[in-house]
C-alpha cells in the first residue's frame, strides 16, 4: 500500500506540510517496501486555481491510497473522495515518519469532510 | 470610434467622464458599461431598459459510459476544472473557463457542453444614447467573458464610450481590448499615482494611445500632472475639486447638467480626445520616467 504525505522537504525527518495543494512536494511512502519516493508537486504549486484538485491528480496517479496531511480543503476533499483515497488530516508539527508510524499504530483517523475551506493560507 | 474609460484605482471618477461625456456628445452614441461587478452608469442616465437576456458560459458534462479515463481533458485544462481520476471523471463547473478544449481533445467524444448563467445582460435607450450593461451575478467571479458580450453591443458608426472595471488585470484587458483610445481617470494622490502608473504600463503592453484626465483637482497635489508632463503622456482634461459637483453626484445628478461650467469642460474634454486620438501618438518607453522619483 501507498501512503502519500504532504512534505515540505525531500527526506522522511522533513516537517509535515500542512497545506495540501500547495504543498512543497509529496512523499510516497510504499508499505511493501518500507522505503519513500519524492514526488514533485509543481502542477499544485503553480496552478492559477484548483491547486488542491491538481494535487490530488497527481498523488491519484502516483497509486496512493492513503493521503497524510495538515488541512483540506472541499474540492481536494471531493477530488480524493472519487479517486478512492483515505485522507487523514491534522498531522501538521510532525516529521513525515513521525506521521508514518502515528498512522501506521492506527492512532489515526480517516476525516469524512474537509475541514478548511478553499484557499485557507 | 471605441473609447474607453479606464482608470487603475477604483473611485477616481471613470463613469462620472463616461456619462457625462456621453451626455455631451453631438452625436449618436454607445454606452457601454462594462464595469460587470458593480455597473452603476445607470444611476446617471436612468434609461429605459427595453431588453435583458441572460449570460451563458458552457461547461463540460462527461458521459461516464463512454469515458475510458485517458487523462486528456484535464491534461489540456489549464484552470482544473475538469479532472480524470482511474475511470471517473470530475468536473468543478465555477473553475471552468469555457473554452471547449477538453470536448476537442476528448478520443471518446464523451464529452458535451451544457451551460451555466454568469450574469445579465440589459440594453435601452436614454435620449440620444443607446445603453448597454453587463451585471455578474452574485457569487460569479469570471468577469471577461461577460465584458466581451456586452463589447458585441458596440455601435457600427458613431463613438462607442466603454465604462471599465477598476485595476489592470483580466476584466480591463476584456474592457480596453480593441479600443481606439483610453481615457484613464485619475486623481492626484499617492494611491491615484501608483495605480496610474500600473494603468499606463498596462496601456503601453497594449500599444493603445491614451490620455489622462485628473479628477478633484486641487492646489495641494501636483503629482499626477508633474508625472503626466514627465512622462509626455497628455493631460485632456483637469476637473476642478468642487464641493457642487460632490453634491451633484451625490444625489446621482450629472455635472453637465447640473453644475455650472461643467457641460463646457466636458466638451472641451471631447474635442480634445478628437484631436489626440487623430495624432495617434502614443507615449514611447523612454518617455517614461520611473514615478518614484515625483512621488
Amino acid at each position: 500500500m501507498k501512503i502519500s504525505i504532504s512534505s515540505q522537504g525531500s527526506n522522511p525527518d522533513s516537517a509535515v506540510d500542512p497545506r495540501f495543494g500547495r504543498a512543497a512536494q509529496f512523499l510516497i511512502y510504499d508499505t511493501d517496501t518500507a522505503s519513500y519516493e519524492v514526488i514533485s508537486n509543481s502542477q499544485g504549486q503553480e496552478a492559477a486555481q484548483g491547486a488542491g484538485i491538481k494535487a490530488a491528480e497527481t498523488i491519484s496517479r502516483c497509486g496512493a491510497q492513503v493521503l497524510i496531511t495538515g488541512h483540506c480543503g472541499p474540492k481536494a476533499f471531493s477530488t480524493l473522495k472519487a479517486a478512492g483515497i483515505e485522507v487523514i488530516i491534522g498531522a501538521e508539527g510532525l516529521s513525515v515518519s513521525q506521521a508514518v508510524d502515528k498512522y501506521k499504530s492506527g492512532q489515526f483517523d480517516a476525516t469524512n469532510s474537509s475541514d478548511v475551506r478553499g484557499h485557507w493560507k | 470610434m471605441i473609447l474607453a474609460i479606464a482608470s487603475g484605482k477604483g473611485g477616481t471618477g471613470k463613469t462620472t467622464v463616461a456619462a457625462n461625456l456621453a451626455v455631451c456628445l453631438p452625436e449618436p452614441v454607445h454606452l457601454l458599461d462594462c464595469d460587470v461587478e458593480e455597473p452603476n452608469c445607470h444611476i446617471f442616465l436612468n434609461p429605459e431598459i427595453k431588453s435583458t437576456e441572460r449570460f451563458t458560459l458552457p461547461f463540460p458534462t462527461v458521459d461516464e459510459n463512454r469515458c475510458n479515463g485517458c487523462g486528456e481533458c484535464s491534461n489540456i485544462c489549464q484552470y482544473n476544472a475538469i479532472v480524470s481520476l482511474k475511470s471517473k471523471p470530475l468536473v468543478f463547473p465555477e473553475l471552468c473557463h469555457g473554452c471547449g478544449g477538453c470536448s476537442e481533445v476528448c478520443p471518446e467524444e464523451a464529452i458535451t457542453e451544457a451551460k451555466r448563467e454568469i450574469g445579465t445582460i440589459s440594453s435601452g435607450t436614454w435620449r440620444h444614447i443607446t445603453f448597454v450593461q453587463g451585471l455578474l451575478d452574485v457569487g460569479q467571479s469570471l468577469s471577461p467573458p461577460l465584458i466581451r458580450a456586452v463589447k458585441q453591443h458596440c455601435g457600427t458608426n458613431g463613438i462607442t464610450i466603454i465604462d471599465c472595471p477598476p485595476g489592470t488585470s483580466c476584466p480591463v484587458i476584456a474592457a480596453v481590448t480593441k479600443s481606439d483610445y483610453v481615457v484613464l481617470v485619475s486623481e492626484s494622490s499617492p494611491f491615484g499615482l501608483h495605480d496610474l502608473d500600473l494603468a499606463v504600463d498596462t496601456m503601453r503592453k497594449l500599444d493603445l494611445n491614451f490620455g489622462v484626465v485628473i479628477n478633484r483637482v486641487s492646489s495641494l497635489d501636483h503629482r499626477v500632472a508633474d508625472y503626466c508632463r514627465n512622462a509626455q503622456i497628455p493631460i485632456l482634461l483637469e476637473i476642478p475639486d468642487d464641493r457642487k459637483a460632490a453634491e451633484a453626484y451625490s444625489q446621482g445628478l450629472l455635472l453637465v447638467e447640473s453644475v455650472p461650467g461643467f457641460r463646457e469642460l466636458f466638451e472641451r474634454l471631447y474635442n480634445r480626445i478628437l484631436s489626440e486620438s487623430s495624432q495617434n501618438r502614443k507615449p514611447t518607453p523612454e518617455n517614461k520616467r520611473d514615478f518614484e522619483d515625483i512621488a
